[in-house]
């Protein structure tokens, strides 16, 4: 047996035994997401069991190294996790702004201590993070941004309002980028992190038309950050931001698994699907979905071996994000009046058009389709003036 | 696996990327025996080349001096082939030729590989009987006859099927057209009696051949595997066909956006390059990405097919369907952006565009292989 096949027959075990049943069941809705942090409720014994036992063991984070919490799996070994939890269907321990975003720009641009401490606390799912980036005026043109970190010393007073926080009202903590510089439009941000406690920072949730409340507009009101809570150069800000928005657009693109990458025609058979047209549609949609899974495999497998092009997650993003709202145009057409439905207990509280809703914001938060489009032609087809 | 090449298939791909762009040229090839009006409809001095390079029997046994290599090999070169549009019998002969006498008693083999490795034979493949894919329907016949068969039927689009030295006849030797069973795989000799030819030019310049079988006599040394059994080497010889077919078509796809990519880079209108227009940029973006997303799905099915894996069926269909989709938005793209001048024969895009009607075609169209993807889902 190789040492990949013994590492594969380990893990299988250690979920065999570990992964509490309840967390074989797929995610249904938001509240079965765990997203750990201070205030975080757990909905069951078996979320709040299967996170300790994942942490324990550094299953959090498999490919961090096991100082900052994780388990230090190589991107081989990191594949082979993924694969074994996809084929019990055991749900993620955790999922986090931590993990997927500040993480990775840390174990960057962070200092040693900075690693330490505040990977082990995303690792643990001790603190939940949002971030804070997008403003009134400064969506796609986000280099414009205004709130002003003014340098006082020792700490800068932060002032100005973010918009499109996720989940600020539940975040711990908050990753944001403040001018520090208003001179220099580029070279003037910094990328600082600061509680969600310190007085002056207040948050609003934005109802949006899924009824839901995901995002808030959050304010500064004579914030005060240590000068010791800056990640990366003073004024570099935009280089840790950009470097973190790929993984936005990564997350977001859905490449790392997930149910947004499955087929949808054999489940909607399921109810009866009378219509021939539909299910022309729903197989040509199942073709570019299950080659679109192609893709976020391969995109995986070349960027852990660094041969993925460094804009390649913006295609990602573009690709997996138009798809998905297709997939939820798909459902909705296939649901009819059921899937019409807005809180009713047999759709789970309108989960069909709330969930449909939700994917249009698919291809504008983290970038808009539009900027994947133009990045794409810049950076990848290098085509004149982009 | 991870989806991407091994470096012993990065290797292979560099040499025969030089190969082909040095020896496969469009003008060298495709412009140049389409100009002479030849029959065959490729150059037989490139498919020695073809063999010195080793590229003929690929994914023949080691033990019959083939290479033994898999699916993911043969479409490095057809990508290339696709590329490059290079008129070549290496679908049709060193990919579903050879996998189909590699399901043949040795005595077969030794028939007629020998020659496919030297670059001296070219093989055909006889399935479908109509204007469109139908493997399910097959109604040509072959019955007894003393110790060997009478073949008797029409066989359609048979590609290079004039020019090959043995064409291999997917024929009913028992049951009714739509059955599963009672299929047998023949090689059929060229010269053997009874064989009618109307050799077409299609599209592409391609030359493919409607066949008529009138009682032609075969010897029972002309069966490849089992009699009444061939269906499943027949599904294996399809299988390559397809995939085949989609690794070329990447290749189609990828050429045509490259030479239109560079259009947009010179060509100015307005006073500026007109690929500073956003209305393109996007357009070839989201082109970039299908492209990159069918090439994905083309290297998983070949994986796949290699790792004898019983999701490959499905992940072929998907490939094939995919790579139609993608390739054919390149073309369209392709000639829409070369404005007037896509129109013209002197520009190769044009070119491309018949090649990816004649490979989306070929082996099942996306929408043949998106009905086989519902149905292989469950619905």
């Amino acid at each position: 047996m190789s040492d990949l096949e013994a590492f594969r027959a380990e893990i299988r075990a250690w979920l065999e035994e570990n992964c509490p049943a309840e967390m074989r069941e797929p995610v249904r809705d938001e509240g079965d997401v765990c997203w750990g942090g201070r205030n975080f409720q757990f909905k069951n014994e078996a979320q709040k069991t299967w996170l300790e036992r994942c942490v324990a063991k550094g299953y959090t984070v498999p490919d961090w190294p096991k100082p900052y919490g994780g388990a230090g799996m190589s991107p081989a070994e990191a594949k082979i996790w993924r694969e074994e939890c996809a084929r019990i269907g055991a749900r993620p321990p955790l999922s986090s702004f931590g993990i997927w975003m500040l993480g990775p720009a840390l174990l960057k641009f962070g200092t040693e201590e900075q690693k330490v401490h505040y990977l082990n606390q995303i690792a643990r799912g001790e603190i939940r993070w949002c971030q804070g980036y997008s403003e009134p005026g400064s969506g796609s043109d986000l280099v414009s941004l205004q709130t002003f970190g003014e340098d006082k010393g020792d700490h800068w007073v932060v002032n100005g309002q973010k918009i499109w926080t996720s989940y600020a009202d539940k975040a711990d903590w908050i990753f944001c980028l403040v001018r520090t510089d208003k001179t220099n439009k580029y070279q003037g941000i910094s990328f600082l992190l600061f509680d969600m406690t310190t007085p002056g920072v207040t948050t609003k949730p934005i109802k949006l038309i899924s009824g839901n409340s995901p995002f808030c507009e959050t304010f500064f009101d004579n914030v005060v950050v240590p000068k010791d809570q800056i990640v990366g150069e003073l004024n570099r800000g935009w280089d840790v931001a950009k470097y973190l928005l790929g993984h936005e657009r990564e997350m977001i693109s859905g490449a790392g698994g997930g149910d947004r990458l499955n087929a949808i025609g054999a489940v909607v058979a399921r109810n009866g699907l009378e219509d021939p047209i539909l299910r022309a549609d729903l197989a040509m949609f199942d073709v570019d979905a299950l080659a679109y899974a192609c893709m976020g495999e391969k995109f995986l497998d070349e960027a852990k071996v660094g041969r993925a092009h460094p804009a390649q997650p913006n295609m990602m993003k573009y690709a997996g994000t138009e798809l998905n709202k297709r997939r939820h145009e798909l459902l909705m057409s296939a649901g009819g009046a059921t899937a019409l439905e807005w809180d009713s207990e047999r759709t789970n509280g309108g989960t069909p058009s709330r969930s449909w809703l939700r994917t249009k914001a698919n291809s504008i938060e983290g970038g808009t389709s539009e900027v994947m489009l133009n990045v794409i032609s810049k950076r990848i087809l290098e085509l004149p003036g982009a | 696996m991870p989806l991407y090449h091994t470096e012993d298939q990065a290797m292979l791909a560099e040499s025969v990327t030089g190969f082909m762009a040095d020896e496969g040229g469009i003008k060298k090839q495709l412009r140049h025996y389409r100009d002479m009006n030849c029959q065959d409809g490729f150059g037989h001095t490139l498919w020695k080349q073809f063999a010195e390079m080793g590229l003929t029997g690929m994914l023949a046994a080691e033990a019959d001096g083939g290479l033994a290599m898999g699916h993911v090999e043969a479409g490095i070169v057809l990508r290339e082939i696709g590329r490059n549009l290079t008129p070549s019998p290496f679908l049709t002969t060193s990919v579903m030729g050879v996998t189909a006498l590699s399901g043949g008693s040795e005595e077969i083999r030794g028939r007629w590989l020998p020659g496919v490795l030297a670059g001296d034979s070219v093989l055909a493949v006889a399935v479908d009987e109509g204007p469109k894919h139908r493997p399910e329907r097959i109604a040509c016949k072959a019955e007894k006859a003393g110790n060997g068969f009478r073949l008797l039927g029409r066989k359609a689009f048979v590609v290079q099927g004039a020019s090959a030295d043995a064409i291999i006849v997917a024929a009913r030797t028992s049951g009714s057209d739509t059955d599963n069973d009672g299929i047998t795989l023949f090689a059929v000799p060229k010269d053997a009696a009874g064989i009618n030819h109307e050799n077409l030019r299609l599209v592409d310049s391609a030359m493919a051949s409607n066949v008529t079988f009138d009682n032609v006599e075969l010897d029972g040394d002309c069966v490849i595997g089992e009699v009444d059994g061939g269906r499943e080497l027949l599904n294996k010889v399809i299988r390559a066909g397809r995939i085949g077919a989609a690794a070329e078509l990447t290749g189609v796809g990828q050429g045509a956006f490259d030479i239109t990519t560079a259009y947009l880079k010179t060509r100015k209108q307005f006073g500026q390059l007109i690929g500073e227009f956003q209305a393109l940029q996007h357009r070839a973006a989201h082109l970039y990405s299908e492209l990159e997303i069918a090439e994905a799905a083309v290297i998983k099915a070949q994986q796949l097919l290699d790792g004898n894996s019983d999701k490959a069926d499905l992940m072929v269909s998907v490939a094939k369907a995919k790579a139609a989709k993608a390739c054919n938005l390149s073309v369209r793209e392709g000639v829409q952006m070369h404005g007037g001048v896509g129109m013209t024969d002197e520009y190769d895009i044009g070119l491309y565009m018949k090649r990816d009607r004649s490979l989306a075609e070929f082996m099942g169209d996306q929408y043949y292989h998106a009905e086989r993807v519902a149905q292989l889902s469950g619905y």
